[in-house]
């Protein structure tokens, strides 16, 4: 027992010793003070960032930002100044900037999926109250305009008015309007009053965000309004048309008595049904998702453009790969002459940037003045991108200008990285070009290429600028009653949804993008598994 | 291996998209926002025309009051998009400029305050004060005012037509290409088509007793409407209206001679000059038998719902921005003619201003109503389908009526 103890002993304090030895050894290795000191100074330039943000978020009162930004700029500190930790030390940076650009924007989008924010629901309640208390003040038609004086009085302010007739009076937020005597006077204007500072302009400036709240009432009445000023030196009668109870939370419209209530929809509403705008962005659940399954209006076009959104997808892969590999082997073969020059006359369409391609096309393709027509169809009015199965057909083809000279390079280099031996080795076997293409050459390519065809699958699959540049999703079907035209794949229509027209649904179309990712995401998975078979090729 | 990196390249991709979409706009304007409470700058966004103008009466104002003014340069497409955003987050300017169809929408969102011309409201032209207001109240301070109207080539065509009719037949008489121009598009253009429109006596909107618009009455579908409607098919038979032929097609034309007439707004009268066409601006020919009144467009300044300056912002608007010379500086940058009276009066000395400054006093404010956005959403489409003669226009007509009424309804 006391032998088995004292081996234990022992073991701990070689254990100890080589553990001493080790972290020796790496602080060595890592390279000692001067490393020491980039590593603080680099840590200090990142706290130093961070500190500024936390006081900006802090000011703003941004608290999940701030939350957020805290928790970064501790977990770096903790990482980089303690022992071990070795691969958290590697992946930080990356995981840093994952969480910015994709977990963040990924998070705020599906928030956003799941409130109704968009045109009229953009902001808080408190906002909306104070949005429409604001535009509620009326002015009374025909009210004289009062040259206004601003008093100051250990911190409260009053006005002094002139009314036209000549009349001063003087009043502030407690006490209504009331004439006086003895103001000093300065061209038909009261400019001061003995026991009051007059405000000079620097000062109304100065202090002007409590000077604009002020409402002196005219009379003992509220009703018959009071007097604000906009801009500090003349005064006019305003009446308000909508009183906010804060106790009851409701809005009443005091010329019809409508009394307005928060019914959870985003808005105060009336009993009718009516609505004020601004109403606030409030979380909706799971409406926006039923919706885009449910509403009739929604749905229809959905199921349309999903199925030409596949299409689109699949066919320009299809089209620009077969395209491009059939170059590709035409310009690997030894007996073509000139093929650096034919080469590079194929990556042109690629050097050019694909929206302005798209334009130009659309310029090209139209039915009356394009060149394809007047030139190559001798004047013939065909509609290119006025008919719905032609404006199809011009997106695939320009698509298949623009996109083949990318699977062209592809292929190329997926070509030429083959060995020579296998096809001299086929030959020697007696095989013929076809066949040796069909069953060595064709499968050693797919292993590199089919995850280029996946992830050209996904981009083509949100490719909104050739979409939105050839045709904006045109042509419209005018009896449809949406604005989803022919060719809108799902990025555009949910483009649409979201920015184009007076009303937007940002909730809608987040919810539409979120959908789009799913979809996007089970495709990537599902085909990425399929071509791990292809890697046992190798 | 690089397969299994790549579907975070996708998603990668794809949520940068997303991110532009959803981020972008409030990214835009970072430092902008970091207002504190009762700081005297007054942040201005302006477009990159005006702010030199500005950049000069921002140095007088900040001379005389002590206020700093921050002028923000902006895209002006961007503008409305980004006022929208900003403002609700606390980092918008305090004043931004704007076109008044924006108007509906920056009230739906809560975004901008009423100003109080006061006594000078009478000195600013009615379409223009009329156009800065939404139920009965005054959210900005005009500068300018802008519509389209008839341009003409006076050696094609040296009398100024009366009517639509006459115009045509002057145009054929011309033996060019096109006997009048205008910009049409693949779905269309309603707002160069309008004054045909309103020719035939049908209006988007009828008007309040106070001359602001009311959704209530949407008049595009009226007996007048069925008749332009009528009138479109006919003329997209003749080939008069062409939707192959859009903005650039039209100003090409013109500018190399190819049509006495080209129905345009002052943006296009420069480069036409330039081609060395000596180019008259009438008022646009009636085709259905009542005024042909096109939309006017008013351009001004709007004050955000959250500036902490808003009286600095209404000082700085009502006595600086509306004043007599500073329109007239705004206008020879832009040469649109100024909301201003007496600065419009100042300017009439250049033919083509006044000119287009006289077809717009008789034409009708755009409608800042956010109604009209289910408007144009079927307007242009409809009619781009009636003069390509798909199918019978009275039909045509009367179904996107009925569908901008659902739509309007929501």
């Amino acid at each position: 027992m006391s032998s088995t103890q004292t081996e234990d002993a022992r073991e701990t304090r070689v254990v100890h010793k080589r553990r001493r030895r080790a972290v020796r050894i790496a602080e060595q290795a890592s390279g000692g003070i001067t490393s020491l000191i980039v590593k603080i100074a680099l840590i200090a330039v990142i706290d130093a960032l961070s500190l500024y943000a936390l006081f900006v978020s802090m000011a703003q009162q941004q608290w999940t930002v701030f939350a957020v930004i805290l928790v970064i700029a501790a977990s770096i500190n903790i990482i980089y100044f303690t022992r071990g930790w070795l691969p958290a030390k590697y992946l930080a940076p990356g995981l840093v900037f994952l969480l910015i650009f994709q977990v963040f924007v990924i998070g705020y989008t599906a928030y956003i999926a799941f409130t109704n924010y968009g045109t009229g629901h953009n902001s808080t309640k408190q906002d909306a109250v104070i949005a429409l208390v604001q535009s509620a003040q009326d002015r009374v038609p025909d009210s004289p305009a009062y040259d206004l004086t601003v008093l100051d009085q250990l911190g409260t302010y009053s006005f002094l008015v002139t009314a036209p007739d000549g009349t001063v009076s003087m009043g502030n937020d407690a006490t209504p309007l009331h004439t006086v005597d003895g103001a000093e006077m300065s061209g038909g204007k009261a400019v001061g009053l003995s026991g009051y500072t007059a405000l000079d302009f620097a000062s109304i400036l100065q202090h002007q965000d409590e000077i604009a709240k002020i409402a002196v009432q005219i009379s003992d009445d509220p009703n018959d309004g009071a007097l604000r000023t906009p801009d500090g030196s003349s005064a006019y009668l305003y009446v308000s048309t909508l009183v906010y109870d804060e106790a009851a939370g409701t809005m009443t419209d005091t010329t019809t008595n409508t009394v307005y209530t928060d019914t959870g929809v985003g808005a105060f509403t009336a009993e009718n049904g009516e609505q004020l705008m601004p109403g606030w962005s409030i979380a909706v659940g799971t409406e926006n998702f039923t919706k885009a399954f449910t509403e009739q209006s929604i749905r229809g076009p959905l199921v349309s453009v999903t199925i030409w959104t596949f299409a689109f997808a699949l066919l320009s892969v299809l089209t620009t790969f077969l395209l491009g590999l059939f170059l590709a082997i035409v310009f690997n073969d030894m007996r073509m002459k000139g093929r650096k020059f034919y080469r590079v006359l194929m990556i042109l369409p690629y050097a050019f940037p694909g929206f302005l391609g798209a334009l130009v096309w659309a310029g090209l393709l139209n039915r009356d003045f394009g060149f394809v027509n007047d030139v190559i169809f001798g004047g013939a009015e065909i509609p290119w991108l006025t008919n719905e199965w032609l404006a199809k057909i011009s997106i695939l083809w320009v698509n298949l200008w623009l996109g083949f000279p990318y699977m062209f390079l592809v292929c190329t280099g997926a070509l030429q990285a083959i060995p020579e031996e296998l096809t001299e080795a086929a030959t020697v076997d007696g095989a013929k070009p076809f066949a040796i293409f069909r069953l060595i050459k064709f499968p050693l390519l797919l292993v590199t290429v089919a995850p280029l065809l996946i992830s050209s699958f996904a981009f083509n699959f949100n490719n909104f600028n050739l979409i939105y540049m050839l045709t904006e999703g045109g042509p419209r079907d005018a009896a449809a009653g949406i604005n989803v035209g022919g060719t809108d794949i799902l990025i555009s229509m949910v483009y649409k949804v979201a920015f184009v027209g007076a009303s937007r649904d940002y909730g809608l179309a987040s919810a539409f993008s979120i959908i789009i990712f799913v979809v996007v995401a089970v495709i990537s998975i599902i085909s990425f598994k399929q071509t791990k078979a292809l890697e046992d090729l190798n | 291996m690089r397969v299994k990196t790549n579907p975070i390249l996708a998603i990668g991709a794809m949520t940068a998209v997303a991110a532009l979409a959803l981020t972008g706009c409030s990214a835009g304007g970072g430092d902008e926002g970091s207002k504190k409470e009762g700081s005297t700058t007054l942040t201005v966004w302006v477009d990159a025309d005006r702010a030199p103008v500005l950049k000069d009466v921002a140095a007088a104002f900040t001379k005389e009051s002590g206020i700093a003014v921050k002028l923000v340069q902006k895209d002006f497409g961007k503008i409305q998009e980004e006022f929208v955003q900003q403002v609700p987050t606390g980092k918008g300017p305090d004043i931004t400029i704007g076109a008044h169809d924006w108007l509906g929408n920056f009230v739906t969102n809560g975004v901008v305050q009423p100003i109080e011309l006061g006594d000078i409201a009478g000195d600013f032209q009615d379409v223009a004060v009329t156009a800065m207001s939404y139920e009965g109240k005054t959210y900005g301070l005009p500068y300018s005012t802008e519509n389209i109207a008839l341009l003409r080539n006076t050696e094609l065509a040296p009398e100024a037509p009366s009517t639509y009719d006459e115009m045509v037949q002057m145009g054929t008489d011309a033996g060019t290409e096109f006997p009048f121009l205008v910009q049409v598009g693949e779905e269309s253009d309603p707002y160069h088509l309008y004054p045909f429109q309103t020719s035939f006596g049908a209006p988007v909107f009828g008007t309040k007793d106070d001359g602001s618009y009311d959704s209530e009455q949407l008049l595009l579908g009226n007996d007048g409407g069925i008749d332009f409607a009528n009138w479109l098919a006919e003329q997209g038979k003749a080939g008069l209206l062409k939707t192959t032929v859009d903005g650039d097609i039209a100003k090409e034309k013109f500018v190399s001679g190819d049509s006495p007439f080209l129905i345009t707004g002052p943006w296009n009268v420069a480069p036409a000059q330039d081609a060395g066409i000596d180019v008259a601006v009438d008022a646009i020919p009636s085709a259905g038998g009542e005024a042909a009144q096109p939309f006017v467009g008013v351009q001004g300044f709007f004050v955000s719902a959250k500036s902490k300056n808003a009286l600095a912002a209404n000082e700085f608007l009502t006595n600086y921005i509306g004043t007599k010379d500073v329109q007239v500086e705004l206008y020879n940058v832009g040469k649109r003619p100024p909301a201003l009276t007496a600065a419009f009066e100042e300017v009439s000395s250049d033919p083509t201003t006044a000119a287009f400054g006289e077809v717009g006093a008789a034409g009708v404010p755009m409608p800042n109503i956010p109604e009209m956005g289910s408007v144009w959403q079927f307007w242009g489409v409809t009619e781009a389908d009636i003069i390509n003669g798909k199918g019978d226009p009275a039909e045509l007509w009367t179904t996107m009526t009925s569908d901008i009424r659902s739509a309007i309804e929501g």
